[in-house]
Parts: C-alpha cells; structure tokens; sequence
C-alpha cells in the first residue's frame, strides 16, 4: 500500500442531531487527514464537536445522531456507506477507543482481563489464552502494579488512573492502526493524569500507532499531539503542527483560548498582625462512619481575601468544607465565625450564622432543581433569609441578575435546562449572594466548565469579592485556577495540611515535597515539558511511586 | 459477605413478625364474617341443639382471645390443629373423639405439593420465555417484533385469567384435541401424566405472568442501552447479541430478579380462579373452600403459607440482586 496516502481521510463531514422533530447541524463539514503513527490533537470547549468528529472517526454516531454527508476513509474503506459487519470486522481490530471515564467504561460486572481479551477472541486476532498473556505484557508496559495479577480484578477494585492505563492497553489488544484517545485524562488527577500520558505516549510510540487525542487542555494537548486540530461549534478554526500552533497562533479564537492561562489578580497586602479572622478551622477530626477522613486541620481565613484549599481527589477538602457548614460534625476541633465559635450541627445554628455561610457548588447542573425558574430559585432564599416578599422580593432577584450579568427580563421566568453551564453556574452564585453572607465556600465551582467560561465566572467572583468585601474558601485540584485568584493557599493530602501560606511563597521553592509533586505535575504549555519531567524523575518514579515516597 | 448474613438474619426476624401479624388479622377477619363453622356446616336443618354440639366439640364456645392463643401455642410448636371440617366428619360417624381426624397439615401437605407442582412447571416455561423474549425485544427494539410482542402480552395480562383459560380450553381441547381440560391429578400419578394434566393451567398461567416480566427484562437492559461501557462494547466491534446478553443484561439483573420473584410468589398465592376452572386440586381452592365453611385452622394454615411465599421469595429476590452486585460480591 501506498506509505504517502492517509490512514484515515475525512472529507467534508456533516453530523446531525436530533432535537424535538428536526435536525441540527452539529459538525459543518470537516476536513482531516491522519497519517500512520502520527498523533493529532481535537481541541475545543464543549460543544465543539470533538468527541463527535472523534467517534465519527470510527463510522460511530450516538444515538440521536446521525452523519448526514461527507466520507470518513479508513485504509481504503468508507465508512459513512459501510455495512454495519463491515464497520464491527474494524472496530476494536484496526480502529480502537479509549475512553474519557475508565470506570464508567468498564463493565462492572466482568473481570478486566475478561473485558480485554473480548476484542482479540471476537475477531480471531489470538485466543483466549495468548491473549491473556498479551494483555499482562501490555499491563507491565504500561507500569500498572502486579501486572499477572491486576487483571483478574473488577473495575471497582482498580484505582482510576490504573483503570485509565488499563483501558489502554484494552485498545492496543490487537494492536490497531487507530486509537480514538476521547479525554482520557480529564477526569484524574494532576499526579495520575502524567502516569496516564506517560503510559499513552510510550505505548503510541511503540506500536506506531496513528491517534487522534481529544482534548480540551491545551497543556495537554501540547505534550501528545503532532498536529493540533481545533475546532468551534463545528467548524475547524485552524490546523497546524504544534510547535507551530503554540508559538504562531493564527486565528483569534485560537488566541484567546491560549490567553486563558494569563488571568491574575493583583496580589493583596498581608494580613494585619492579630486581626481576627472571619472563619477559623481549629484542630477538626472529622469521619465517615469509622474511617478518618480529617486529621487535625486548622487553618484560618480573613475577611475579603481568597483561601485555596487545593489537594486531589480523596485528600478531604470537601470534608472541611461540610464540617464549616455544619453538615458534617467533626469528632473533634471546632469552627470559629468572627471570633465566636459555631454549633457544630447546621441544625442547633441561628439563622443569621446559617446565612452569613453560603455554598456554591460543583455541578450546577445537579445544584439546581430542574423544575425551579431561575427567579424561584434565587427569590427563595432572599424570602427565606431576607424576609421579602412580593415587589421587594422581585426587585432584589432582579438586582442578584444583574450583579451575576444575566438580563433579569430574559432570565427570570427560564428554567436551568435552558441555559448554558457557565449560567447556570452563575444562577449558583447569585443564589449564594441573596443571603448576604460574608462568607463562601466555592466548591470546584469551574472544574466542570470550559476554559473561557471558567475565566469570566472567576472574574464575576473577583468583582463581586472587590464590591461586597466577601471572604472566599475555594476548594480546588486546579493549580492555573489558585494561580489566578488565591491570596492564601493549604495543601491537603489524606486528611492533613501539609503546607499552609501566602500565595507567592507557595508557588516559589522550597516546597514540601507533596506541594512540589502537585506543583511540578501541572502540565505546561511547552511541547517538552512531559518528556523532561520524566527523565528528571526517572520513568519509574511516576506518580503512585512518588506519592508512597512521601 | 457478613452484610448478606445479617440481612438475612435481620428479614427472617421480621418475617416471623408479619407471620404473627397477618395471623391475627386473619383470624379477627374470619370471626367478624357472619355465621360460624357450626352454623355453615348444618345450614337450613340446624337446630340449635346441634349447633351448640358442634361448637363445644370444636372449641367455638370458647371466647376468640383465647382460641387464637390456644391456636398460637399450638401453631408456635408446630402443631397447625386439625381442620374442622375433617374433624367434624369423624365425630359423625360415631368413631372416637380425636380418632381418625387428620390434622389441617394432613389435609394441606398434598394440596401444597400440588400448588407447588403447578407453580414449578409455570415458572420454568414462563421465566425463560419471558427472559427471551425480554432480551430479543430489546435487541429488536422498535422493531415490528417488539411491538408484536409488547402487544401480545398486555393483551394477556389485561384479559381475565379464567377468560385466557377458556380460549386456551377452546383451542387446545375442544377444537384439537392435544390436552386434557380437566386437570384432576391425585397422588401417585405418574410425573408424565400429572406433567400433561397441568399443562393448561400452566400454559393459562405463563400468558399471565409473562408480560410483566418481559417487559421489566426490556426495559432494564434498555435503560443500560446509553452506558458508556455498553458503548465501549459497540466500539469493540461486538456483535448486538452479544453487547446486550453479556454486557447489559448482567448489570439489569437486579430489576428483573424482583420482578420475577413477585410473580413467583402470585403463581402461589393468586391462581384460585384457574384451578377452579380447570378443577385442578391446589391450595387456592382448599383456602376458599374454607373460608366459606369458616375452618379457621385451614384458612389460617393457608394464610401462613401465602405469607411465607412472599416473604421467602422477596428475601430470595433481595439476595440475588446483592449478589448480581459484582461491587459487593468482590469488596475491595
């Protein structure tokens, strides 16, 4: 076969979904072209079409769509007009796909290895056996911990990042000329997501294999890719290699998704010497059941400054944040507001220190109730906390609108289905201010939301913090997000502060060994960044092995 | 595993206690209905002599507090009494009192037996059936099959039982003759033969159940349909039969299980009406049968019986859906 001609040729595709009775364009015609070994990244916000184009890739659409024109040739074969055998002879044999949650793409009710050597047996790559011993050398490949063994586990009984290394490996079973990478890494940590690129790339490498990784980190992105594709709302904006893309950026949207990373405030002055502060974390132990989830955590927070409270998944920060609202009673320690220690049950509080404390929350989505319009949901708790009703109460829903910058007219009688994330997330904060508070806590509010959307809800929380002197606690995993608006930082880590202070001192060395890792292991936007990192730790010191250093 | 111990533990323990209840309710319930054994058993020729007999031979003199406790002392080691009807027939006969006079287990065991023939023979045509015919409509699903099938069974699920039993009468006894309409069984048939006497109702029965069924084995496995990991079982070039037996019907089990067990426990408790038109010999008929002569030790023995089924097997159900739980059955 001809070396020169693409693997994969897409031309002109068109995919429809369908929503009520028509059908809505969703990608608008999209050239691509992948050549054998040659990783091409899909970048874009949510709704761009990445995913879709990615899958697209592989003759599949989601129920609900449907590719409505164009061709996607793979070696020779059209897809879009392939018989459904045609396409199923390819998937898994030649063309592969990993996807963006392991645990949720995992069968939970068969055996990892069982799930593994499924694709071989089916399309009679190798047998059974053969195909078990393949998968461990895979495993060992891929570094994952007892690899003759972690096979014959569950999915639930495997880490995520070790999950993630093992859907990898569940691509490569056959050894496939295409692997469909569909945000591998979003939903894992700093620390394990570098094990997972890692453990791609090397495999990638290896095999020769063609990719297309789908993304919206740009860092990320920028480590994986050959070429970087980026689209918008279904349309390409601009293609190019990535040292190119990175230095040259052409197009404007290209620019401002790369000018996201620059956002900061200006640093604070230090807190005045024995000043009060506004909430105080003293000595809490907290736990579910009869397991330790917080060891003796204190930490303070002023009045009008930003406390991050950054770690990963399982470290306890959301914990403390449920033992300040009172949710959560710790075993033992207290919370202190202005000086006056608090009830630690939310239910023998008053309601003025329940209103002074104010949530905003994860999921907007879930946060809201679906069947609420937006102005009950924010007209409730001003009712409830403020005592208005009727036109006062009107009047201050509408105000609460427009400090959030949504137009109350349009707004105030919609429901959240039908906004957008980033509004909905901003619902979520006006619903927090209509109690007044003095006081919120802002639990990873923009880790579900896209880069640039991410950006304007940290800045309406910045103009809000500067009008109404408000104090935050923002819990996060996201070190550009501390970056840009924290004014004091604590790192947790199972259950513990390991490092607590200014912001300027946390980010310059020396730091604690766990602070470093985090630090060290946000991806940067230099093509070299993941290369020089591993051979600074050396290739088996990634990750897991960091961690149990400690 | 301790956590499926204790439950068991802990539901065995409330089934004792609704087996108390529903005794009590019972048995208030059979007193409150007008007339007594006495009076249903002599009808139009009681004399009053008679009847006064007959209630102090039984015991119906007594106030109900006590009979019930005296019923419960028994009942609690394990002595269910003896039915009156049985017991009244020997005191006829002029025969010793005591002597002869089968005990309500006696009279139940074989009726039991034979529900529990009927139930079994149901249950293996109708759940795997159903379970098929779930998982096809699933695979084929919006397709002319599926909408076939789903039309089928709730047409036979809304029609009256005894209704079904006659059209299947009509069409495969009358007009062709291949069964036996009657299904009078007696001990020591042979399994065959008893096998081909029960093959109507059980046929009448499975055409009840099996919409029910299906349709929760359908719906379970679809609902599953838009899981990322069946979606990564498309994406490995499976074929559909196989992404929906292995892949989504595993993980629907837990559904379909419960849905199953209740149905179960109905083809025990709720099949009066088809044995009486095909005269089959099972408990449903014994229960009502005493009901209208007021022989409360046989109403009560069948009542414990009805409410043990839907204990034994919603505990049964519980347990298999814990244990379909590959979360549970492999803990960390």
């Amino acid at each position: 076969m001809n070396d020169n001609a693409p693997l994969l040729k897409i031309r002109d595709l068109r995919i429809e979904g369908r929503s009520d009775e028509t059908w809505l364009p969703i990608v608008n015609g999209i050239d691509l072209d992948l050549h054998r070994g040659e990783v091409l990244g899909l970048i874009g916000e949510s709704g761009a079409g990445k995913s879709t184009v990615g899958l697209a890739a592989m003759g599949f659409t989601r129920d609900g769509c449907r590719i409505s024109g164009g061709s996607v040739v793979f070696d020779g074969q059209d897809l879009v007009s392939a018989s459904a055998d045609a396409k199923r002879a390819l998937l898994g044999k030649r063309i592969a796909y990993v996807a963006q949650s392991a645990a949720a793409s995992f069968n939970p009710a068969h055996k990892i290895i069982d799930q593994h050597t499924e694709a071989p047996v089916t399309h009679d790559v190798m047998d059974k056996a053969e195909s078990q011993a393949d998968a461990m050398e895979l495993y060992a490949k891929l570094r994952l911990p007892n690899p003759d063994e972690i096979g014959f586990r569950y999915p639930h009984q495997v880490s995520g990042g070790q999950l993630q290394r093992a859907m990898t490996a569940m691509a490569m079973s056959c050894r496939p000329d295409l692997i469909v990478f569909d945000e591998p890494t979003t939903a894992l940590d700093v620390t394990t997501q570098i094990e997972v690129l890692a453990a791609i790339r090397r495999i990638v490498d290896e095999f020769d294999t063609a990719a297309i990784y789908i993304t919206h980190d740009l860092a990320v992105v920028a480590q994986m890719a050959d070429r970087i594709k980026v689209l918008l709302k279904g349309d390409e904006v601009e293609t190019a290699d990535t040292r190119t893309m990175l230095a040259h950026p052409t197009e404007d949207y290209t620019k401002s998704l790369w000018a996201v990373r620059s956002f900061a405030r200006p640093v604070k002055p230090a807190v005045a010497e024995g000043s009060v502060p506004l909430v105080s974390v003293r000595g809490i132990t907290a736990a579910y059941g009869k397991v330790d989830v917080l060891r003796d955590v204190s930490f303070d927070m002023h009045t009008g400054r930003t406390v991050a409270v950054v770690g990963e998944s399982g470290s306890g920060k959301s914990t403390v944040a449920r033992c300040i609202t009172g949710l959560l009673p710790p075993r033992s320690g207290m919370v202190e507001f202005d000086g006056t220690p608090l009830p630690a049950d939310y239910r023998k509080r008053t309601k003025d220190q329940l209103r002074q404390i104010q949530m905003i929350y994860q999921m907007a989505d879930t946060a809201l109730n679906p069947k609420t319009r937006i102005g009950d949901i924010i007209g409730r708790p001003v009712e409830f906390y403020m005592g208005l009703k009727g036109r006062a109460k009107r009047a201050r829903v509408n105000d609460l609108l427009n400090q959030i910058e949504l137009d109350p007219d349009q707004y105030y009688h919609r429901l959240p289905s039908e906004l957008s994330g980033g509004q909905k997330q901003r619902v979520g904060i006006a619903r927090a201010l209509a109690a007044e508070p003095r006081f919120i806590i802002c639990d990873e509010v923009t880790s579900a939301l896209d880069q640039l959307v991410a950006e304007g809800i940290l800045k309406l929380l910045a103009r809000l913090q500067d009008e109404l002197g408000l104090t935050y606690m923002f819990i996060t995993h996201d070190l550009a997000t501390v970056k840009a608006i924290a004014d004091e930082v604590v790192v947790m880590k199972d259950g513990k502060v390991v490092e607590q202070g200014g912001k300027a001192e946390m980010f310059r060395p020396p730091h604690h060994p766990y602070t470093d890792l985090l630090l060290s292991s946000v991806p940067e936007m230099d093509p070299d960044w993941l290369t020089d990192l591993l051979a600074e730790r050396g290739a088996d010191n990634l990750g897991d092995a960091a961690i149990d250093k400690m | 595993m301790g956590s499926v111990t204790r439950i068991v533990l802990q539901r065995l323990g409330l089934g004792l206690l609704t087996l108390f209840i529903v005794s009590i309710v019972i048995f208030t319930a059979v007193n409150m209905l007008p007339g007594d054994f006495a009076e249903a058993i002599l009808g139009q020729g009681a004399t009053p002599q008679a009847v006064a007999a007959i209630r102090h031979d039984l015991g119906l003199d007594q106030p109900p507090v006590s009979r019930y406790l005296e019923w419960l002392a028994d009942a609690v080691r394990g002595d269910l009494g003896t039915s009156f009807a049985q017991a009244n027939f020997a005191s006829f006969v002029g025969s010793d009192a005591g002597a002869g006079m089968a005990s309500v287990a006696d009279t139940l065991v074989p009726r039991f037996r034979n529900t529990m023939f009927l139930a079994g023979v149901t249950a293996a045509i109708a759940v795997p059936v159903s379970l098929i015919i779930g998982v096809l409509a699933a695979l084929y699903r919006n397709s002319v099959f599926d909408k076939v099938a789903n039309m089928a069974t709730l047409t036979s699920i809304s029609s009256p039982e005894f209704f079904l039993a006659y059209i299947l009468i009509l069409f495969l006894a009358v007009l062709n003759p291949w069964l036996p309409s009657l299904s009078n069984i007696y001990d020591g048939m042979g399994f065959g033969e008893r096998l081909e006497k029960t093959m109507l109702p059980a046929l009448t029965l499975t055409l009840v159940v099996t919409a029910h069924m299906m349709r929760m084995t359908r719906a379970a496995i679809i609902n599953l349909l838009a899981s990322p990991y069946i979606e990564m079982a498309r994406l490995k070039g499976l074929s559909p039969m196989r992404v929906i037996v292995r892949h989504a019907l595993p993980n629907a089990l837990a559904p379909i299980i419960n849905v199953v067990a209740l149905n179960l426990a109905y083809l025990i408790t709720g099949v009066v009406v088809v044995e009486v038109v095909f005269v089959y010999p099972g408990i449903g008929q014994l229960f009502v049968d005493s009901v209208k002569i007021r022989d409360i030790p046989v109403v009560q023995a069948c009542c414990l019986i009805f409410a043990s089924a839907y204990i034994l097997l919603n505990l049964l159900a519980d347990i298999l859906s814990i244990l379909s739980n590959p979360r549970l059955r492999h803990p960390k």
